[in-house]
């Protein structure tokens, strides 16, 4: 396991280094000593197979994660597809984070190394298989070689090499070495998927137990001698700049060590956090408002409709809309959404530590999900060179894409901190919740208006729909970021408009666990229902007549009609809604029951859920996942806003007015996978999408009112 | 200067009296199990027992303990302890596993005082700790198995 | 002042009964599961005198015993309504908090002892003392505390309840912890968990007046009769 605590000790950092090439030992000179943190690369002696296959002398099997492990499984999955195709038995497979390198671990899906998109598994499947099946074949050509035998009469069984007919048998860390100077075969076969041992069946997750007695290391909890804690003060204002500033008050609190100004704002830093803390809460800044946003949320909303009016990008449009609304005896449906925008708020607030050596390299231990970039924005930053920056990727304290950010804007102020301090001392940089609440990067808001055409059989005609928000890419065109699960919704009707518009704003925005999907299929799928319970037609039966051309919506649907017991009458005082929704490649549908709880709150008592995600590594994750997308999701739905108040400050800032779920709140949920042989495609981000439109649309069977703007905390009672 | 007991350690502290009891623990006793996630108590994160009792360390200025005995994550030992971690680890409950500590001491102390909590109870003792991936699901469960094995 | 109090109880009123309808329009703020103010709200145009107390002098010109004991008491309902009381005091098993009187967050149960649930407390958050918070959120300058802090048992909760009803239960020995009145006036004049509410910490306003000021009133009070409003 690659997560462990480093003992204080320079000969034990040193044994750690991330230098460490084949056989080697190699340390380097440090300026400071690393008191807990995991450095990058499996830690000691090592014969290193391939990009991804370490193999120590005792026989374990580590495997280097070029995927961040924030929770969502990858060290497990990764481990997991490796182990399979070299034979290993589980317990001697061990995990480490890859080093940053946007070549050799690039993400195949993006080009860059890089974890987002619910990509780990999906892009590394086949890659991760091939450097197994890679590796056993230079363990059976070491042991071959040594024992004088054909390698083709050599087995390989849960960590075992044997040769039946010599009465051979040896363990991999006996011929680790010898493997090592083997080529590597050029081709090598891979498994049928009916052969597998250990991929499909529940597997105990490898970062589990030091995430239950405390020992795992986050970046939070990374020490090293001599460390200095610092901060930055922001503006609650997006776009301000420091005008000026007092820090007299600031560097007379004992601990505070300087004060110094960066491009985001005023840094203090300090021997302990809460030196910095009350330095901090004591700078006077005056802030240049000139450049900032000043608008509140109410008046994007309002500016959003009447962008409504603008030329719009075209997303989607057959048949023809105009004609499907204006026929003949149709019944009418509109609708406008609300969404606002909605913070990531990881438990673990965002954070750097940088530990400089004497060679003038740098060590940078962060949980980053696009290492590659933050590399290039330390150098730069810090005008070294990016060969002398190291990137140790650290567990992550959760993300929901927080912690992606092309450009490395959160990287670029640690950076900028480290710069600022002189570089002769290890800073770690760390974000209060304060700061994360209030530090931009939002799901954008949107606002939705939809149009529905209904003929006189109960057929949906027509369907016309215009997007307004932020493009989270930065496009001038058109963003598939905005429009994605509506433009290419999977019902067939036959006239379909989507129209966007992407206004500017000066309020950085980021992908929000699922990203366009978080918006849309709570619009498509609390649309469609209404429509169908226009045309009186079930939720559930309505939609499938909907779906004839797709049979993997067709069957998450059909499952979790069945686990739920759909069509028969829900406990009374309680309803139940449904919603279906493909995100990243993976089918997921999900039924909430719903009653009207304390203080006429929606009460959401159970979930069922069923998803296809191909071949299902690891159930395990996948249910956790399920339950995890449904909770975060259900949090977002019922309580959450970043508001902009009037002059465009922050009203939120902590979790007692940014609510999250709580365990009273969590409805139980039972998930069925489907079963499948198609490659694998991602689970961390699918289950989010349909539970709010699940809980919006029994609520509606429960009230009678169709929810139009969240949170619906807000929609409900003002 | 202050002394208290960190577990089980005799231990003291001569910095800022104002000094929350999550930043002795972590800045000055370098233990890191306990974590911060808010700093004013709402998510749970920082809950270590003080006295027998959970407390929330974020909030809790080191001058209102001198003499008290702390336990940290670090420090956990017992019956309740080791079946409650055993559950947690059996049924995979962290994710990011960033708030467990916390999870984990405020499901000791609620076992400790009550071995058989029901639903009600378990929302009584654990709704103070947040977890943003929401392994609640399986908390819950996790908490019902380790009060099942100390029973038998 | 009675009229007041009068107007602003039906006030309350209207507005519990519109969060019994939960599709109907009613006051909501940040906090998205609270209540709205079930216990009345003191008077817009009386800020000043809200945040004082009169004295035992002030309520010399009125003749009559009984409506000058009533009087006293109702002086005496600008600390008891007030929300740093009245929060915990609930009518249910949640304290409340702020002077919007939401639920409480964390959602911390009452218990049997009127101190939490094993795993969380009154005491995982409430110290002591008062506990500053340092450069964290707006809103949250300082944590209560208090050694005695704990919820008033349910029998004594005021939430919703008018300041008749509340005057008519604290003389209740059934309902006031078996105190005689002159237990009751000691307690109001010098208990230490009822001056908090004259201390709250950094952050907090107040109650009107001072613990000494409340505790005259109250011996006025008895000493008139201990009359209670309608």
């Amino acid at each position: 396991m690659g997560i462990q605590n480093i003992r204080p000790t320079r000969r034990a950092f040193l044994a750690g280094s991330g230098l460490v090439i084949g056989l080697t030992l190699v340390g380097r000179q440090a300026g400071a000593a690393l008191l807990k943190g995991a450095p990058q690369d499996a830690p000691g002696e090592q014969a290193k197979l391939n990009a991804f296959v370490r193999v120590a002398p005792d026989g374990t099997v580590t495997v280097l994660s070029k995927h961040l492990e924030m929770g969502q499984g990858p060290y497990t999955g990764l481990t997991t597809i490796v182990a399979e195709e070299l034979d290993a038995d589980w317990s001697q497979m061990r995990v480490a984070a890859a080093p940053a390198d946007d070549d050799l671990y690039k993400n195949l899906a993006f080009g860059l190394q890089g974890t987002g998109g619910s990509t780990s598994i999906a892009n590394s499947y086949e890659q991760l298989r091939k450097a197994g099946a890679t590796a056993k074949a230079m363990l059976v050509a070491a042991a071959a070689d040594a024992w004088g035998v054909p390698a083709g009469e050599i087995t390989v069984s849960a960590g075992r090499i044997r040769h039946e007919g010599k009465g051979k048998e040896a363990g991999f860390g006996e011929f680790a070495d010898k493997a090592a100077t083997m080529d590597a075969p050029a081709e090598v076969k891979l498994k049928d998927p009916k052969d597998f041992v250990l991929i499909g069946k529940d597997r105990h997750k490898l970062d589990t137990d030091e995430k239950t007695n405390g020992k795992a290391v986050f970046t939070l909890d990374v020490m090293a001698d001599d460390m200095l804690i610092a901060m930055v003060a922001h503006s609650p204002h997006f776009g301000a700049t420091v005008k000026g500033f007092d820090d007299g008050e600031a560097r007379r609190i004992k601990g505070v060590v300087d004060v110094k100004q960066v491009p985001q704002g005023v840094a203090v830093y300090a021997e302990n956090t809460f030196a910095a803390l009350k330095g901090r809460a004591a700078l006077r800044i005056d802030w240049d408002l000139s450049k900032a946003e000043t608008r509140s949320s109410q008046r994007i909303y309002d500016d959003y409709r009447a962008e409504m009016k603008a030329d719009p990008f075209e997303a989607a449009n057959r048949g023809d809309v105009g004609a499907a609304m204006s026929a003949d005896g149709i019944t009418s449906m509109d609708a406008e959404m609300v969404f606002p925008f909605l913070a990531h708020a990881p438990m673990e607030p965002l954070d750097a530590v940088f530990v400089p050596a004497e060679d003038g390299s740098i060590d940078c231990y962060n949980g980053s999900q696009f290492p590659g970039q933050d590399k290039a924005a330390i150098a730069e930053i810090c005008g070294v060179d990016p060969s002398k920056v190291r990137i140790n990727v650290q567990l992550a304290g959760g993300s929901f894409g927080r912690r992606a950010q092309f450009g490395s804007p959160y990287m670029r102020e640690a950076a900028a901190v480290f710069k600022a301090s002189g570089m002769k001392r290890p800073v770690k940089h760390m974000w209060t919740r304060e700061d994360d609440i209030r530090g931009g990067f939002y799901r954008p808001i949107y606002l939705h208006s939809i149009k529905g055409a209904i003929d006189r059989d109960g057929n949906i005609t027509g369907w016309d729909h215009t997007i307004v928000g932020q493009s989270i890419m930065h496009k001038d065109e058109l963003d598939d970021t905005t429009v994605e699960g509506t433009a290419d919704m999977p019902y067939q009707i036959p006239n379909l408009r989507v129209l966007a518009h992407q206004p500017k704003l000066g309020v950085p925005v980021l992908w929000w666990r699922s990203v366009g999907h978080t918006h849309t299929a709570f619009a498509v799928e609390t649309f469609l229902d209404r429509l169908l319970e226009r045309a009186g037609k079930d939720a559930v039966e309505g939609r499938l007549a909907l779906l004839k051309d797709s049979p993997r919506h067709t069957g998450v649907l059909k499952k979790v009609a069945e686990i739920s017991g759909w069509g028969s009458p829900p406990p009374e005082g309680r309803q139940r809604g449904v919603a279906v929704h493909k995100s990243f490649n993976t089918y997921v549908a999900e039924v909430a029951e719903v009653s009207i709880g304390d203080g006429g709150m929606p009460k959401v008592h159970k979930v069922w859920c069923a998803v296809d995600c191909g071949v299902a590594v690891n159930p395990n994750i996948i249910h956790a996942q399920m339950e995890g997308g449904i909770g975060y999701g259900l949090g977002a739905i019922l309580f959450d806003a970043i508001d902009l108040g009037d002059g465009g400050a922050v009203v939120q800032s902590n979790f007692d007015d940014y609510r999250s779920l709580r365990i009273n709140e969590m409805p139980d949920v039972e998930v069925a996978i489907i079963p499948s042989s198609e490659a694998p495609t991602g689970v961390g981000e699918p289950g989010v999408p349909p539970i709010g439109p699940a809980v919006a649309n029994a609520w509606r069977r429960l009230t009678g009112q169709p929810v139009q703007r969240l949170p619906m905390t807000n929609g409900l009672l003002s | 200067m202050v002394t208290f007991t960190l577990n089980g350690q005799e231990t003291t502290f001569d910095g800022d009296p104002d000094t929350p009891l999550l930043w002795v623990i972590r800045d000055a006793q370098r233990l890191t199990g306990t974590k911060y996630g808010c700093g004013i108590a709402q998510c749970g994160a920082c809950t270590v027992h003080v006295d027998g009792s959970t407390r929330r360390s974020c909030i809790t200025p080191i001058s209102t303990l001198d003499g008290s005995s702390v336990t940290t994550i670090e420090g956990l030992e017992g019956s309740e302890a080791e079946a409650i971690q055993a559950a947690w680890r059996a049924i995979d409950v962290p994710q990011c596993g960033y708030c467990q500590s916390g999870q984990i001491m405020s499901a000791v102390s609620l076992l400790q005082f009550n071995p058989a909590p029901s639903d009600d109870d378990i929302d009584g003792a654990m709704a103070g700790n947040i977890c943003r991936c929401a392994t609640y699901k399986r908390i819950r469960q996790a908490i019902h198995d380790a009060a099942k094995t100390l029973e038998g | 002042m009675r009229n007041q109090t009068r107007a602003g109880l039906i006030r309350a009123a209207l507005i519990a009964t519109s969060l019994a309808l939960p599709l109907a329009a009613g006051a909501q703020d940040r906090a998205p599961e609270a209540p709205a103010p079930s216990t009345p709200a003191l008077p817009q145009n009386d800020q000043n005198q809200a945040k004082s107390l009169k004295s035992v002098a002030d309520f010399d010109n009125i003749a009559d015993e009984t409506e000058r004991s009533i009087a006293i008491f109702q002086e005496t309902g600008k600390v008891l309504l007030n929300p740093r009381c009245v929060n915990c005091h609930p009518a249910g098993d949640r304290p409340l908090q702020g002077m919007d009187m939401h639920l409480h967050q964390p959602p911390v149960q009452r218990g049997d002892a009127d101190f939490g649930m094993p795993g969380m407390m009154c005491n995982t958050c409430h110290g002591p003392k008062n506990a500053p918070v340092v450069a964290q959120s707006d809103n949250i300058k300082s944590i209560p505390g208090n050694p005695n802090w704990h919820l008033a048992p349910i029998e004594m909760a005021w939430q919703g309840r008018s300041l008749g009803d509340i005057c008519r239960q604290i003389k209740d020995q059934d309902r006031n912890g078996g105190k005689t009145l002159a237990e009751l006036v000691e307690h109001m004049a010098s208990d230490d968990l009822v001056g908090w509410g004259w201390h709250p910490g950094k952050g907090r306003e107040p109650v009107p007046g001072t613990q000494k000021q409340f505790g005259e009133l109250y011996k006025a009070w008895a000493a008139t009769g201990a009359h209670c409003p309608d």
